[in-house]
């Protein structure tokens, strides 16, 4: 389906570097983690991959084609690659299933009518039947964060990145929110996620990648990366978090 | 409420009242003008009617101008900064008086030279100044991660604003332009000074007439009775708003 790589990705925010050349290789039905304290640049980079953040040098490959050429019709390319925010920002003014329709009606011109049933059994998949014609105020955190998947994922994307999606939810809605990622692994999902949830990646990544002021310092299985980081930036911050 | 009290029981007191209640709170030319007068703020309201969707599309139009981000199209951001900047700069009589008599007296053929149609272009030039930049404070209030989710999905910038952003800034700004119609409702009594009889004018036919100022008064209840209760909803919206958001 699809791979995703990135080489000597910069990008800086005025004097601040907050990718450091970047080098990071998402394989097909792969699913990598980047952890890192907060300010590391997680969130930054998953912009950068999602196009919503010009880079300043180096190039992002999808499917071996450049993406990242500037003057680059970003649009086709996002479709490709859905992303998921810490803050949801599901669309407030809309029901749970017109947030979810508004991209494919818009961009495939597909009507509501045409739409509902392939809607209505993404709801059901994960669990949201009955939440359909919800406003967001009306859902709790978890809800809103599954609603927020199921946005994505309605775009058919080949990729998908995951912002720290469970990190705003209070710790008994954490669960609901871990179980659809399972379940989009169990798929073959090819997946990027920032997340915090160390036991999470520890279970299912393939590979972890560890950040430090922007850069990637260390790079490994879960099993090694955790029980036997070779950096000492990596055994600081793990012994910080775990 | 004390000083309207005290108002209420001193004014009567003062030496000049009976001559100031004769002929501004005369009761039987009230009721002899009151439907003259009523008739007349049909006009008004007409005015107001016609021009406030004209001021919609305007004042939107001019916001998402101000909105475009093309490097291509600065001149366009540019024009509609100089547009707000100058019609809100401008007393809304002085544009009145220069679009209403300027215009006409170039010589244009009827009905072109009808100060109803330039004095309804000077109170939409200069109210959709105002409303633009009412609508684009409210764009610029919803939270860019809107933005961001609706481009991360494959949308287009235009469905982006048109379909995300837009929908939510208007509804947050409708009591701070609901406030702006108030007070153009009041404003369409300018027009009266270049030739439309509506009800400030014909308060004032009344009024030579008459030789009476009660007109005055009657055409100032007429106002308050659309106005207080418009300003007291619009009130009511903001503060529903400012419950919802805490
Ligand atoms: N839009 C922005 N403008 C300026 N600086 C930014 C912006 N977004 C992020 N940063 C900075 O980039 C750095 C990395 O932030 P971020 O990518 O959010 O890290 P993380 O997700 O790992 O917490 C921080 O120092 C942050 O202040
Ligand atoms: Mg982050």
């Amino acid at each position: 389906m699809a791979r995703l790589e990135t080489h000597g990705l910069c990008k800086s925010f005025g004097e601040n570097m907050v990718c450091r050349n970047i080098n990071l290789t998402v394989n097909d039905g792969e699913m990598v983690c980047l952890i890192g304290a907060s300010g590391s640049g997680k969130s930054t980079l998953l912009r950068c991959l999602n196009l919503l953040e010009p880079i300043d040098d180096g190039v992002i490959l999808l499917d071996g084609e450049d993406i990242s050429t500037p003057g680059l019709d970003p649009q086709p390319i996002r479709q490709r690659i859905g992303i998921v925010f810490q803050s949801f920002n599901l669309f407030p003014h809309m029901t749970a299933a017109k947030n979810v329709m508004l991209a494919p009606w818009r961009i495939h011109g597909r009507r509501h009518v045409d739409l509902q049933g392939e809607i209505a059994a993404l709801f059901e998949r994960f669990g949201l039947a009955d939440r359909m014609e919800h406003y967001p105020d009306q859902l709790s955190g978890g809800q809103q964060q599954r609603v927020a998947i199921v946005r994505a994922l309605a775009m058919r994307p080949e990729i998908m990145l995951f912002d720290e999606i469970t990190s705003a939810l209070d710790p008994e809605l954490v669960g609901e929110v871990l179980d659809v990622l399972r379940q989009l692994r169990a798929e073959g999902m090819t997946m990027i996620l920032a997340t915090h949830e160390m036991g999470f990646a520890r279970e299912l990544a393939d590979k972890i990648c560890f950040l430090d002021a922007g850069a990637i310092v260390e790079t490994g299985p879960p099993e090694r990366l955790f029980s036997n980081p070779t950096e000492a930036r990596t055994r600081d911050f793990l012994a910080r978090v775990i | 409420m004390a000083v309207f009290a005290a108002i209420m029981v001193l004014v009567p007191l003062a030496p000049g009242w009976p001559a100031v209640k004769k002929s501004f709170f005369n009761s039987e030319i009230f009721v002899q003008v009151f439907p003259g007068l009523l008739n007349a703020f049909l006009l008004d309201v007409a005015i107001f009617a016609w021009s406030a969707p004209l001021i919609f599309s305007l004042g939107l139009l001019v916001a998402l101008a101000r909105d475009v981000r093309a490097p291509a199209a600065y001149p366009l951001r540019l024009f509609a900064i100089l547009y707000t900047d100058i019609f809100r700069g401008v007393p809304v009589i002085l544009v009145v008086y220069l679009v209403g008599f300027g215009i006409p007296g170039l010589g244009l053929p009827r009905p072109w030279n009808s100060p109803y149609i330039w004095g309804t272009v000077a109170l939409v030039l200069t109210y959709a100044a105002y409303v633009a930049e009412v609508f684009r404070t409210g764009i610029e209030g919803i939270h860019q991660s809107q933005r961001a989710a609706a481009l991360s999905l494959g949308l287009s910038n235009s469905d982006t604003m048109r379909f995300v952003i837009l929908p939510q800034a208007i509804r947050k700004v409708v009591p701070a332009n609901m406030n702006l119609f108030i007070a153009l409702q009041k404003d369409v009594a300018l027009l009266s000074f270049i030739g439309p009889v509506e009800i400030f004018r014909q308060a004032g036919v009344y009024k030579s007439l008459l030789a009476n100022f009660t007109p005055y008064v009657g055409a100032a209840l007429i106002f308050l009775a659309i106005t207080i209760p418009a300003t007291r909803y619009a009130d009511f919206l903001l503060s529903k708003q400012m419950r919802a958001r805490s």
